[in-house]
């Protein structure tokens, strides 16, 4: 892939990093406020990294991710009203308020799987990249996962599979240093997970996820790789989560240091800074974006919190085709 | 009844698939050994197929069920028709977070922008001295699952025609062969025959006590109840065929009928698909009922030593004399 040097490039992928850093400000304020209750796995801190996949991905090309995956469905294009009308439970969400925030589905934008199970977006992503090969197109599935997901046997039956069967998939971990409370030092036994993609036959990138401009150029190598018929790829993308594990959680097993030094880097402000230092866009055209996102999700909210709760008729609903009797 | 107007349970299967196939391009297969370089599964049940189909819709793959399982969801999240094979029923032990937690519930929790028809076909039952990890019947464990459609045919035609069933249905199937039935010959199915799912089939007329069953135990009741009448008891046995979701319509009217009902099974007797049939009769005609009985094996894993696996195996004495003590009931 060659280097972005195109400002209407920069502007596609900073809406997408700003899209998930404004909209995650607004799910964490709104929680606090108490006008939304839902189990909340912040992406804060990732933003980068699906935005830049995103950036080599069509809305015909797939994602299956898991719980902290709302950035990954935002820079895959999930409409923001109907992302917020499901996490408060309502009918008009995207699964009409039956899946809730760790299981959004979009399938119009390719977003079709996510997943509440660690390492469990990877097995179906290779179905997903198998229909590939059987149509003969070139549409590419990724997977989102964590750290913690790379100890836990689908991991390995995923990749050594899609090596065998040469799949266009790629398996993107986003490696924010923690799986649940533990430090990722004291549950695996490589210091890089890419690494492992050597036990697979597979190229294995490790690339700071937190650099837009690196990100993006391993994105831009594992797609074309699986778009050529190359096979699958291991991202293995470093980055930190702000929040914690899950909303409410007080982070104390996380070095003081540490933390504060990961949100001193915050990698949104530091892409705004270069995005005007390189002269690709203005201060006041990244503020006008910001202003347009915020509105849009401000609409959002508002449209999610009026919207009627789901009737009790969906009990019997979408269990299998024919309604339950 | 000549040999060629037959077919076994093998033949019965294969012939399923491989009609199903040329039907449909959108139905593929996938699982260990099941390509024709590997012998077309160890039961041969998948003989032919990839030769005929090619080998990009007839995958054998790696000793990986979440792997398998996972890839059958995801191509049929994109319209394929996976037939996934998980070689024996305790395999799908490894699989289960596949199965229970994505492939039974990913067209509720998406609010049905997906679904998922995939087909798992798996082999199990005791007999063949396979003892506590290959010989296992857990029905029980996935019909308690909301999404899930599980089918366990005793006869040849009836394999063929629920696993073309299954093949069509737009959710997840789960399709039960009994080992020890493999390579039992019946009546060749008429090709393109469906056996529609959830709907169960009178073995045997009878007035004086229902038997419900399914799978191998089916074959054992009808034949007690051959037994049963030349002492004079008057028995109808109905083959369940679809465990879940079960022909209730046609159990309630039976036993409604009979007044008394056995319910029988290869599985632990604790806990089993018996105990809920028992109590929805119970629930449901419990007025008219001279009795309810469930039949089932020990509470304990499957057994290797042959007279152990004999005694563990509901079978036709055990059966009958069920009947007997039914009938003796006011």
């Amino acid at each position: 892939m060659t280097y972005m040097s195109d400002s209407a490039d920069m502007e596609k992928f900073y809406r997408r990093v700003a899209l998930i850093r404004i909209n995650d400000d607004r799910a964490v304020a709104t929680i606090k406020a108490g006008r939304l209750v839902m189990p909340y796995y912040s992406p804060r801190g990732q933003e980068i990294i699906p935005a830049a996949l995103s950036m080599h991905l069509d809305d015909e090309d797939y994602i299956a991710t898991i719980y902290r995956g709302i950035h990954d469905m935002l820079a895959k294009g999930m409409p923001p009203k109907l992302l917020w009308a499901e996490i408060a439970g309502r009918a008009t969400g995207t699964c009409k308020g039956k899946g809730g925030p760790m299981h959004l589905t979009y399938p119009p934008k390719g977003i079709m799987v996510t997943t509440g199970i660690v390492g469990s977006s990877m097995p179906i992503a290779n179905g997903l990249a198998w229909a590939s090969l059987l149509e003969g197109d070139s549409r590419v599935t990724v997977a989102y996962f964590g750290d913690g997901a790379s100890n836990i046997g689908a991991f390995h039956e995923s990749l050594n599979l899609a090596a065998v069967w040469k799949l266009p998939v790629i398996f993107v971990c986003q490696n924010n240093r923690f799986g649940e409370h533990s430090r990722m030092d004291r549950t695996t036994s490589v210091a890089r997970i890419a690494d492992r993609a050597g036990s697979y036959g597979m190229p294995g990138l490790h690339v700071d996820g937190n650099d837009p401009v690196a990100m993006f150029e391993a994105a831009g190598e594992a797609v074309a790789r699986a778009r050529a018929g190359g096979g699958p790829t291991l991202i293995e993308a470093v980055t930190f989560r702000f929040n914690g594990h899950v909303f409410g959680d007080a982070d104390e097993y996380i070095d003081k240091a540490e933390k504060a030094a990961a949100i001193a880097a915050d990698p949104v402000p530091r892409f705004r800074r270069w995005l005007i230092d390189q002269g690709y866009l203005t201060a006041s055209a990244l503020d006008e974006i910001d202003a347009e996102i915020t509105e849009e999700i401000n609409a959002a909210v508002e449209f999610a919190l009026a919207s009627p709760f789901p009737d009790l008729v969906e009990l019997k609903r979408d269990v299998v085709a024919d309604e339950v009797v | 009844m000549t040999k060629a107007d037959t077919v076994t349970m093998v033949d019965a299967i294969n012939l399923a698939l491989g009609d199903a196939m040329a039907d449909d391009a959108k139905v593929i297969l996938l699982g260990e050994d099941i390509a024709d370089p590997e012998g077309g599964g160890v039961a041969k049940t998948t003989k032919g197929l990839s030769t005929r189909f090619g080998e990009l819709r007839v995958k054998s793959t790696p000793i990986a069920e979440q792997a398998i399982v996972g890839a059958a969801i995801g191509a049929s999240l994109r319209g394929y028709k996976p037939v996934a094979e998980i070689m024996l029923m305790n395999f799908t032990t490894v699989a289960m977070d596949m199965i229970v937690n994505h492939a039974a519930k990913l067209r509720f929790m998406s609010g049905g922008q997906t679904n998922v028809p995939i087909v798992i076909r798996t082999m199990t039952g005791a007999g063949r001295q396979t003892g506590g990890q290959h010989a296992d019947y857990l029905e029980a464990w996935f019909a308690h699952v909301a999404g899930l459609k599980i089918v366990a045919p005793a006869t040849p035609a009836d394999a063929y025609g629920l696993l073309r069933s299954c093949i069509d249905d737009q959710d997840p199937c789960l399709f039960i062969e009994n080992v020890p039935l493999l390579w039992t010959r019946g009546p060749r199915p008429e090709t393109g025959l469906r056996v529609p799912i959830g709907q169960a089939k009178i073995l045997r007329e009878g007035g004086d006590l229902t038997i419900i069953s399914y799978s191998r135990v089916a074959n054992a009741a009808l034949a007690a109840a051959n037994a049963a009448a030349e002492r004079g008891i008057s028995v109808e046995v109905i083959d369940l065929r679809t465990i879940a979701p079960w022909d209730k319509q046609t159990v309630l009217a039976s036993v409604a009928k009979t007044r008394r009902a056995i319910v029988a099974h290869e599985a632990p007797r604790s806990f089993g698909v018996g105990a809920e049939i028992a109590a929805v009769i119970q629930e449901e005609i419990g007025d008219l009922l001279r009795s309810v009985m469930r039949l089932g094996a020990p509470d304990c894993p499957v057994p290797f030593s042959k007279p152990l696996e004999q005694a563990f195996m509901l079978d036709q004495d055990d059966i009958s004399a069920a009947i007997d003590a039914a009938v003796q009931k006011r």
